[in-house]
């Protein structure tokens, strides 16, 4: 396959490139900037952790430490992990899977494009030059009244970008809704589709909530008009209800299309159907709608009616349910597998343990008495990490190297990659497991000074984070060396079901030349079955 | 703490042994499920792994595992069962961190960036420290001057966000001498990490002695009769005024009847908002004619007219 037929070398001009409206395109155009962004957050880490090795701060002072951590955490969420997986893998693969020949709406998901990328580069601008010091929270009335730091402008690049998440969103829906292929039942989606299906929900239900949000807090501090503020005769509880509302159900935006990598995974890896196919599919959608109504839970210290924590502690517990049916089916569809670990597998595998240890971990943060203690200290960091940079991120460099072959045309290299996953893994336990100690112990998060009793878990955190930085750098050089040197990729690489593995490495504009027609469910790895459908073809090595 | 890198704080308070017991009894169970769960996939990995050699064919009775409903029941009942037990515990003991008992002494806490102001009712302050008697209920009511802050002791196993424009409560019983942590925890600003202090907590007779030491300016509720007269309420609240406006004696604690025919119990919020937004809930009977003093009183100020108010209850004349 010469690259000319490819949507890769359907016009090379930058030109050509920023007036796409191939949805396969544009994920690469997504790709380049929430990479470069996730280094821009990492840059960030680094200097926090390094901060961070003794208790004085000597590094920084406290102005430029606060800046640090607001940059790290406005850039890691909103400019990496939310449009992540669903802009880029989402965005490549859904019509793929669905045997459609691009989404519902083109043009408008080139519009998405350039909002992320206009809202995003002016905030880090605004980040970068002249620093904000409030947290990705924004709490009030800190934020309002009381920090002297650009924030408006700094909302103002997260309200752009806002309406991106809620145009792909609608865009995934329609898609999914309209697209797809003669056939393609509900119950035979890929669970990939599934998961960015309940993403894009909330996508375009909560994103709204929290543009609101920004705009009160910009009409606040611009013009005084008392909303959060008491001294205004605003309530600051009201800003963090209104924050969490969106910002909860964000947590799962960052997860689900996660679940969704990893069960394409696990199965193809494992060589069987995903265990539990249709309660993966409903965990999905019941984790998406539960998801709602969980937002107190980040408010049971702040003031709200001890009534009210009831009532968000129990529907907490309600949403880990669905979480655990699905790392149990992931364990159980390795049963009598036919497991090989290659090292999107191992990827794969590195999430179910971090996102476990995460989410067990969520299971004393929900249990009110225990978090009253455990609140607001480096246990909550631990515990989001591991849901985010462990869950997430893992799942997010799997898919990365399971479609690199059908994104690029070539193959990455094998052992590169591998010893990349276990310095990941290693990397990741050494930095955040110790800060769960340091928790424990009552170090409370956001602090540029500490203790000196919590200097050894603090050194032993920064360690594992330049091995964490290692590993993620490491996959920065081979992906990009692949590109030109990798060898070529057959079209099934992985003997893979789904119709994306379909098309030819990488594939031509419009993906399919006829609408294809879909006869069978998705994870039909009997043998027999695959060679039929024409998709088992074995790894070619060589142009 | 010293030596215990691995451990939980010392416990401060018994309620703080009753959340350990919580704590482990969480980690004893999650840790099983990790352990059971890790045991599997290295299991399965191992046993199941390609081997070289033509691939094995996959039965039609392994097919036909990718689907078992009873398992599939079994694994989302027990683990709700599992959870609905921790949510009720933990709620239960919630309950208690949120109930404090009648009798508890009373310090008046208020948070600025970035330091803390300790009260006694007795007029006593102090800063970033506060001295305890050990066995004695503590009720702390706390607010903020400017941002959100969170008051934090580690040892006691609590924690409760202060917040400007109104009281929150935290109460605790230290059941050690020594000296406990006071950490802000709600990131409040430049120097956040420096807002920090400490409890001492005294035997009961080094307590007395240590309030014994150093004068002041009268108990809390002298200075908040001082205050009555010179902010004027008096001319409006007092026995024989021309204005006619509720006695404030024998008021505390009592529920009275609202013009809008609800009632309300007269708690540190409801005078707080009856000084500040005096139109907001009106007793029955009474005009609204009452100015607001926001503005004009300072948080010090309030919680000097509050005690005042207090230390009326049970009183029938002036």
């Amino acid at each position: 396959m010469s690259n000319t037929d490819s949507y890769l070398g359907a016009g090379l001009r930058l030109r050509d490139w920023l007036t796409t409206t191939d949805h396969k395109r544009i994920a690469i155009l997504y790709a380049m900037g929430i990479t470069a962004f996730f280094f821009v957050g990492g840059a960030a880490a680094t200097l926090i952790r390094l901060s961070l090795i003794t208790p004085q701060g000597d590094l920084v002072s406290a102005e430029t430490y606060n800046k640090l951590f607001t940059v790290h955490g406005v850039v890691m969420v909103w400019f990496f992990l939310i449009p992540s997986i669903p802009a880029t893998l989402g965005n490549f693969l859904i019509p793929m899977m669905i045997g459609a020949h691009d989404v519902a709406f083109p043009r408008l998901n080139l519009l998405s494009w350039y909002l992320y990328m206009g809202g995003a580069l002016f905030t880090v601008a605004d980040l970068i030059i002249g620093g904000v010091d409030t947290g990705w929270t924004f709490y009030t009335p800190l934020s309002t009244m009381f920090s002297n730091t650009a924030v408006v402008a700094a909302v103002a690049g997260v309200f752009v970008v806002g309406f991106s998440s809620i145009l792909t969103g609608l865009n995934f829906i329609v898609t999914v809704h309209r697209r797809r292929a003669p056939g393609m039942g509900w119950f035979r989606l890929p669970l990939f589709v599934w998961a960015l299906y309940g993403t894009s929900l909330i996508l375009v239900l909560a994103t709204p909530v929290l543009a609101m949000t920004l705009v009160l807090l910009a009409a606040e501090r611009l013009f005084g008009i008392g909303i959060f503020d008491p001294a205004l005769g605003g309530d600051p509880l009201l800003f963090q209800h209104l924050f969490w509302f969106y910002s909860h159900p964000a947590v799962y935006i960052m997860i689900l299309p996660a679940m969704g990598v990893v069960s394409e995974v696990i199965a193809c890896f494992a060589r069987k159907p995903v265990f539990g196919y249709r309660m993966m599919a409903y965990a999905i959608i019941g984790i998406a709608s539960v998801s709602f109504l969980v937002w107190g839970h980040h408010m049971f210290v702040s003031g709200q009616s001890m009534y009210a924590g009831m009532v968000f502690s129990f529907l907490s517990y309600l949403v880990a349910v669905p979480s655990a049916i699905k790392v149990f089916n992931w364990t159980a569809t390795l049963f009598r597998g036919s497991i090989s670990f290659e090292a999107p597998m191992l990827y794969a595998l590195g999430f179910i343990g971090l996102f476990m240890l995460g989410g067990l971990t969520g299971l004393y943060l929900a249990a009110l008495a225990l978090d009253v203690n455990l609140t607001d200290t480096y246990f909550v960091v631990a515990h989001f990490h591991y849901i985010m940079v462990g869950g997430s991120v893992m799942a997010y460099f799997a898919g990365i190297h399971f479609w690199w072959p059908k994104i690029t045309g070539r193959m990455y290299p094998e052992s590169w990659a591998r010893l990349a996953a276990i310095a990941i893994f290693i990397g990741f336990n050494l930095t955040f497991f110790p800060q769960y100690l340091l928790g424990m112990e009552g170090m409370p998060r956001r602090y540029w000074e500490y203790d000196p009793q919590f200097q050894v878990l603090n050194v032993l955190s920064s360690a594992g984070a330049a091995i964490l930085a290692g590993g993620y750098l490491l996959p920065a050089l081979y992906l990009s060396w692949s590109l030109r040197y990798g060898p070529r990729a057959a079209a099934n690489p992985w003997q893979a079901t789904g119709l994306e593995w379909q098309t030819p490495s990488p594939p031509p504009e419009g993906n399919f030349p006829t609408t294809p027609r879909v006869v069978r469910d998705p994870y039909d790895y009997t043998p027999g079955n695959r060679d039929e459908a024409g998709a088992a073809m074995h790894p070619q090595a060589g142009p | 703490m010293n030596g215990q890198l691995f451990l939980l704080p010392p416990q401060g308070s018994a309620y703080a042994g009753r959340v350990d017991v919580l704590f482990w009894t969480m980690t004893a169970a999650t840790g099983a499920v990790a352990g059971a769960i890790f045991v599997l996939l290295i299991l399965f990995c191992s046993r199941y792994r390609r081997r070289s050699g033509p691939e094995r064919v996959m039965s039609a009775t392994a097919v036909g595992r990718s689907r078992n409903r009873p398992l599939e029941i079994t694994w989302i009942t027990l683990p709700l069962l599992v959870f609905l037990a921790f949510f009720f515990w933990a709620a239960w003991l919630y309950d208690h961190q949120q109930t404090p008992p009648a009798g508890a002494a009373e310090i008046y806490v208020v948070a600025r960036q970035w330091m803390w102001k300790l009260e006694h009712p007795d007029g006593r302050r102090e800063i970033d420290e506060l001295h305890l008697p050990r066995g004695q209920p503590v009720r702390l009511v706390m607010t903020s001057q400017d941002v959100i802050h969170s008051f934090y002791v580690p040892e006691l196993r609590i924690k409760q966000d202060v917040l400007p424009g109104r009281f929150t409560v935290l109460w605790f019983t230290p059941a050690r001498s020594g000296v406990y942590h006071l950490y802000c925890a709600e990131y409040c600003g430049t120097s956040h990490s420096r807002m920090h202090g400490r409890i001492v907590v005294m035997e009961p007779q080094d307590y007395a002695r240590w309030l014994g030491g150093g004068g002041n300016g009268g108990t809390l509720a002298q200075q908040g009769a001082a205050k009555l007269r010179t902010l004027g309420c008096s001319g409006c609240h007092s026995p024989g005024a021309t204005i006619r406006a509720p006695s404030l004696d024998n008021l505390y604690g009592r529920t009275i009847p609202l013009a809008d025919g609800s009632f309300v119990t007269v708690d540190e919020h409801y005078l707080r908002d009856s000084i500040l937004l005096p139109s907001k809930q009106i007793a029955a009977g009474y005009a609204d004619n009452m100015p607001s003093f926001a503005g004009q009183v300072s948080e010090q100020d309030l919680l000097e007219l509050v005690e005042y108010v207090k230390s009326r209850a049970g009183s029938n004349t002036p």
